[in-house]
């Protein structure tokens, strides 16, 4: 296969780091041979790890120049999956679920007091950049245990204000 | 095709009919007439299904399902305009205009809107729709493409165009839900040759043409059928005049040869018509002043200088891009004079393609077999730059599986795989000599005297590839591209092409400059034969000839001297009468008469392709001030100068004439062409390449404005492979002079590492490159510095 001419201008993978190349790497051989396309969510999250839980557009022309794809098809990728984020972010990812059965247990109220805790809105990060509120979440399959929210990952469920409260004070 | 094992029966409303096996169902009900709306649907492109559009009943199913992406099956009944299939697209239409705005009024493709008709059809009168729309901001795609994003519906043709067709996925569909958007993400101009189409694509007024915005109205425009006027592919084109003034230019239909697609060049030429300095006017020199005559006295005064030169001493260049009927008119008026001196190939340096005569050259290939090639070789030239479709036809090629290489003086920037063997200027014949051998090594018949010429050709790797390529397909295609022709060896290449093709059992295809060189040289615009191949006493001169001055008169047809030729304009001498488009600062000091002329949908004619097929137009609008048809110029002329046999009173008689002339028209077959002399070797100094940018082939695209702004109309520079650089002491950056005879030109050296080694490149079509541009090699000096 020949160079894919609109990946000409990509950074190059130097701004990847050799962890990142390698899992790729493995992620790519996965998939058959110009199939490359399918290891871009992998290697988008790892790229992501690695520069403070954001991707830039110089990542991401440098994911699309290892993996040979045109770069729009990397920006595709990373806007359309919320577990991607394209603007800088703060340090711990907190996302609350409003979907039909937390928003029956009272999601609502949780996010505005979030909000208010923190004087943000979703989708916007503290100015001491600790913690960044995501928008809000789509199902996160934890119906049982709402209204839940997701920080770093991690679920948290049957949330009142003040778990919330100590939940986001223990971040650091 | 299909046979009856492979059809299947079905109903569609009832009818019953036979459809392939495989086809979806909005390929039965297409061609049965039965119209399924649709947006994101289209012929040449993949199947998205995103739009909704075109739900339809079928017998069974328990849902309407999309007619685009559902497979036909045996027995099954289709009905497209039940309650169920109607109230499906009615909802969906209902869908569909949620975050359309509602600026019909102000939108350029109002009247000629997919979702407009689709909504008076399908639409409901009275929106239930209360909430707020969502607005998307515009995008800035370069100067061709104008974005409203907010009508974006989302059906992403652009997308698979740039995927599919261009080869070059710019746009792209970012965000997800009601925060979807179409852009290119990270801003940047479209690079695309063939981005227009996007424009023709989209259903809606999201992508429209920036030139042509708020100019005119869809009801107000005329259409009418036309060539372009820019490569020898011969792309057909609607023109859209409003009034007497052409507001676009857009493709029609033909799947020999551009499909429904236009290049850009072809879609956005015809702003050059605009340009300031068009010539409205018949001009006379005298004392060094201009002054504007009539016609009458313009064209005595044309007789007289025609008639006051020796008849050895009088000459003609003709553009390609001239019709049929004037060039066939110019030659037979200068040979009615007693002269051969006419020629049509400007930029042609080389003139020795060892054959009888007879055949033109041109390609053997149809467009729709070269996509069906297995092997291809290109030698010379850029196509994805000269003829974009060809080089459409090409990615398709390869998309099913073709090889395709490349011997060339530059690597190529292209939107597909190929195997480039990028070779100094000057040597293109000998690494093409290379694969014969190599043809030769693995068994290919040779006769003496090939096999003597080829003896100390040497063989690489990558030649022997290309090689054996060629002769395991079944289908190989040799073709010499256009670019070509500014090699000094140019008949030595294409000899050599036409012996790669013998061996190989390929066709030989060989491309020309503009729209209608094969017509120019069907006609006679030739200095050894006249129309249809006719005997001529005595060779008259060549354009390198005639370029070298020592004329007494000379005849410019749509030419401009240092732009559209190989050399300036600086020895042309004696009288210049210019029957032109336009009066550059340029032209105006080399002419002593101009004569203004109809252009591309002014003018009436026809255009032979490269194919041989002669295509014929009409004007669409009146050429502005007093310009005339040239075919009207030339037979007045004809009268003044008391020649016989010009008795034409409209350009249909003229065409009569010319076509019984000219005969058949056969393409030059490999198997008519000689060995060459020799294969050239590689001249002393460095050798240059002299390349046509996409945008500086012609008088008319190099005033297209937009075109301009996209940044592949050159510039003045010279470019050299750093190691070339190196090699001669000189830094990127650096002031250079570029030293040919006894020519030389002053310009900023750029390092450039697609420029094959101990090879430096010039851009052709600009004022400051020209006298450049017949010289084979130079001699380069960084100022201050010293000679390399």
């Amino acid at each position: 296969m020949s160079h894919h001419p609109e990946s000409d201008h990509a950074a190059g993978d130097g701004q990847l780091s050799s962890h990142v190349r390698e899992v790729i790497d493995h992620w790519r051989a996965k998939f058959p041979e110009g199939r490359q396309r399918s290891a871009v969510i992998a290697a988008l999250h790892a790229a992501q790890h690695e520069n403070n839980g954001f991707l830039t557009s110089d990542i991401m022309d440098a994911v699309a120049g290892y993996l040979d794809l045109p770069p729009i098809q990397v920006y595709e990728v990373a806007t359309f999956y919320s577990m991607f984020e394209t603007r800088p972010c703060g340090r711990h990812h907190v996302s609350v679920c409003t979907n039909i059965s937390c928003m029956l247990r009272g999601a609502e109220a949780i996010v505005e007091h979030v909000e208010r805790k923190l004087g943000i809105k979703t989708g916007e990060s503290t100015a001491d950049g600790r913690i960044f509120l995501k928008q809000e979440e789509e199902c996160l399959a934890a119906c049982t245990g709402g209204p839940m929210m997701m920080v770093d990952h991690v679920y948290h469920e049957y949330l009142t204000p003040e778990i919330v409260d100590r939940i986001l004070d223990e971040l650091e | 095709m299909s046979t009856g094992d492979d059809l299947l029966n079905v109903e569609v409303d009832g009818v019953p009919m036979k459809a392939p096996k495989g086809a979806m169902i909005i390929q039965v009900t297409d061609p049965a007439g039965a119209y399924v709306p649709r947006f994101c649907y289209h012929d040449k492109l993949s199947i998205a299904a995103n739009c909704r559009m075109c739900l339809v009943e079928v017998e069974k199913a328990p849902k309407p399902l999309p007619a685009c992406a559902t497979p036909v099956a045996e027995g099954m009944k289709i009905f497209t305009r039940s309650d169920k299939a109607v109230s499906a697209q009615k909802a969906t239409m209902a869908f569909l205009l949620i975050n359309h705005p509602l600026d019909c009024p102000i939108c350029d493709q109002g009247g000629e809107c997919e979702l407009q008709d689709l909504a008076m059809g399908f639409g409901g009168d009275v929106s239930r729709y209360t909430e707020r729309k969502r607005v998307v901001r515009d995008k800035n795609l370069g100067p061709l493409i104008q974005t409203d994003m907010t009508r974006c519906i989302h059906c992403t043709r652009c997308v698979r165009f740039g995927q599919e067709i261009a080869g070059l996925p710019e746009l792209g569909t970012t965000g997800r839900g009601e925060n979807t958007e179409i852009g290119t993400y990270v801003e940047h101009a479209m690079q695309s040759e063939l981005s227009g189409n996007i424009i023709d694509l989209c259903p809606v007024g999201a992508l429209t043409s920036k030139p042509y915005r708020y100019s005119a109205r869809a009801w107000e425009l005329r259409q009418y059928d036309s060539v372009a006027p820019h490569d020898c592919l011969g792309s057909n084109v609607h023109i859209h005049a409003r009034g007497n003034v052409i507001k676009r230019v857009v493709p029609r239909d033909n799947e020999e040869i551009n499909e429904v697609w236009i290049s850009d060049r072809d879609r956005f030429g015809y702003e050059g018509l605009n340009s300031e300095d068009r010539l409205l006017n018949p001009r006379i020199k005298q004392n060094g002043q201009w002054r504007d005559v009539d016609w009458d006295t313009a064209l005595n005064a044309t007789a007289e200088a025609l008639r006051a030169a020796a008849p050895e001493k009088l000459g003609a260049l003709v553009s390609p891009t001239s019709t049929t009927e004037e060039a066939w008119l110019l030659q037979a008026v200068i040979r009615g004079l007693g002269s051969n001196n006419i020629d049509h190939r400007l930029r042609q340096r080389d003139f020795k393609l060892p054959y009888a005569g007879g055949q033109f050259p041109g390609m053997n290939t149809a467009l729709p077999a070269v996509e069906a090639a297995q092997s291809v070789l290109v030698i010379g030239g850029a196509p994805r730059d000269e003829q974009p479709l060809l080089n459409h036809r090409l990615r398709k090629a390869t998309r099913r599986g073709a090889n395709v290489g490349y011997i060339t003086a530059r690597q190529l920037d292209l939107n597909y795989p190929a195997t480039q063997i990028v070779t100094p200027a000057g040597s293109l014949a000998a690494s093409l000599a290379g694969v014969a051998k190599a043809l030769t090594d693995a068994g290919a018949s040779a006769d003496g005297a090939a096999t003597a010429l080829l003896a100390s050709s040497n063989v690489s790797e990558e030649q022997r590839a290309v090689a054996a390529s060629l002769r395991d397909a079944q289908n190989a295609v040799v073709i010499v591209g256009s670019g070509a022709q500014t090699s000094a060896e140019y008949g030595a290449i294409c000899a050599v092409a036409a012996l790669v093709a013998r061996m190989a059992g390929a066709d030989l295809n060989i491309l020309t400059d503009g729209p209608n060189a094969t017509g120019c040289w069907l006609a006679g615009a030739l200095p050894h034969q006249g129309a249809g191949a006719g005997k001529v006493s005595g060779a008259g001169r060549n354009a390198a000839e005639m370029l070298a001055g020592g004329l007494d008169a000379l005849v410019l047809l749509g030419v401009e001297p240092g732009l559209d030729c190989a050399g300036g304009d600086g020895a042309l001498g004696g009288t210049v009468i210019a029957l032109t488009n336009f009066a550059s600062p340029e032209l105006a000091q080399t002419a002593t008469i101009m004569l203004p002329i109809a252009s591309f949908g002014e003018n009436e004619g026809s255009y032979f392709n490269i194919h041989g097929t002669c295509q014929s137009f009409d004007a669409a609008v009146k050429p502005p001030g007093d310009a005339r048809p040239a075919w009207k110029v030339l037979r007045v002329l004809a009268n003044r100068l008391a020649l016989t046999g010009f008795e034409f009173e409209t350009v249909t008689d003229v065409r009569a004439a010319a076509l019984s002339a000219i005969g058949t028209a056969t393409p030059l077959q490999a198997a008519a062409v000689d060995l060459p002399a020799a294969i050239p070797a590689a001249g002393n100094g460095v050798a240059l390449n002299t390349v046509v940018p996409m945008y500086a082939g012609d008088p008319l695209v190099r005033r297209a404005g937009a075109l301009q702004r996209t940044g592949h109309g050159g510039d003045d520079n010279i470019r050299a492979h750093s190691a070339t650089l190196v090699g001669a002491g000189i830094t990127d950056g650096q002031t250079v002079t570029v030293t040919a005879g006894n020519v030389s030109l002053t310009t900023t050296i750029v390092a450039d590492d697609s420029v094959a080694p101990g090879t430096v490149q010039i851009d052709a079509g600009r004022v400051a490159t020209a006298p450049l541009t017949a010289a084979a090699s130079v001699g380069l000096k960084a100022e201050g510095g010293t000679n390399a």
